[in-house]
């Protein structure tokens, strides 16, 4: 690991380091990375957002990863029993640094607060990841599938998706 | 023909030659159908940058009275499938298919209507035989220009063989009863 980066993963580690909500930070080639738990999403983007030295006014990218079988998969997420990670990309325009954000979720529990209330721009990006990995984002305003059609069953970006399943094709609409 | 007389009817002929064709109506009709095209481009990704090449000056199915596409799918008679369809996509295109007025043909341009192609996945419809049927397969990706002119040429020569062409303008059942089609695997 680098040590060319920010240091704003260790900030914000610092920060909050009273409560278990950053479970790990990193800093890969000067990217710097923090770890969420995911109850705590809406407080450390509500600060990421708001506070002076960091001023992140942009969501650029929110994605997510399934980590199914993987067999690199970090120790520290094994522990946490990780089936998925929902990532976000945050841009500062005003202090021209950025940050990620990751939260992992465990199988059984596939929900995380929508940071809609946030960024405007979250709202479709979760919808995306609803749509492909099926995770549950409260408070969405609307959250429902937006690149596949509603009858579609199964989300198909899951690495227990079967690759060559077939959905029932839809007939006209009128 | 009411002529028996095997003599008159050469004469008749004789006499009318500069002037009068005979032929049959079936012939005839099919003669004027396979040149006179009327395309509807359903086109959907990149192999619609080849059609534009084939429909331009270069190529030109002009030649073939293929060059007049008609945006609207009432005043078409043959649908050219130019590219990937997707699920999502599927029942604008046999909503389209159905509003054609018949006689209708359908041409596959491309793998990815012909049979999905490098697509093997959730979102992409595994060939457009699945909801319509197709007249012309012309795989390629993109298919040459040339490949698309021979199958032009092939559906011009399907056409013309084609019997019955007065019968054939009633009675084919609409495509798109969403049950019929659930494809499963």
């Amino acid at each position: 690991m680098s040590e060319t980066g920010t240091g704003l993963g260790k900030t914000v580690a610092k920060l909050f380091a009273k409560t278990k909500t950053i479970i790990y930070t990193h800093n890969q080639c000067g990217d710097e990375t923090v770890v969420v738990r995911a109850e705590d999403i809406l407080d450390v983007m509500a600060y990421l957002r708001d506070s002076e030295e960091m001023k992140f006014d942009l969501m650029m990218d929110l994605t997510a990863v399934d980590y199914l079988n993987d067999p690199d998969l970090q120790p520290y997420l094994r522990k946490l029993k990780t089936r998925f990670e929902v990532v976000y990309h945050l841009y500062s325009m005003e202090k021209n640094h950025r940050l990620r954000v990751k939260v992992p979720l465990p199988e059984d529990k596939l929900e995380i607060n929508s940071v809609t209330s946030l960024w405007r721009g979250a709202d479709w990006f979760e919808r995306e990841v609803f749509d492909l990995y099926g995770v549950r984002f409260l408070g969405h305003p609307n959250l429902k599938r937006i690149l596949l059609y509603e009858e579609f069953k199964g989300h198909p970006l899951r690495k227990d998706y079967p690759k060559t399943k077939r959905q029932p094709l839809i007939g006209p609409r009128n | 023909m009411g002529v028996k007389d095997d003599d008159s009817l050469d004469e008749a002929v004789e006499a009318l030659s500069d002037s009068v064709i005979i032929t049959q109506l079936d012939s005839m009709i099919s003669w004027g159908r396979k040149y006179s095209f009327f395309l509807y481009p359903f086109i959907t990704a990149c192999c619609g940058m080849e059609f534009m090449s084939v429909a331009g000056p270069r190529y030109d199915i002009d030649r073939f009275g293929a060059a007049l596409p008609r945006f609207s799918p009432r005043q078409a008679d043959l649908l050219f499938v130019v590219g990937t369809i997707s699920h999502k996509q599927a029942p604008i295109l046999v909503k389209v298919y159905n509003q054609m007025t018949e006689p209708k043909w359908v041409y596959a341009y491309g793998v990815c209507t012909v049979s999905g192609g490098m697509y093997d996945n959730y979102a992409t419809v595994q060939g457009i035989d699945t909801l319509l049927p197709v007249d012309v397969y012309v795989p390629g990706c993109p298919p040459r220009p040339e490949m698309v002119l021979d199958g032009l040429i092939k559906l011009q020569e399907k056409v013309a063989n084609t019997k019955g062409q007065l019968e054939l303008a009633s009675g084919i059942a609409p495509v798109g009863e969403a049950d019929d089609r659930i494809v499963t695997g």
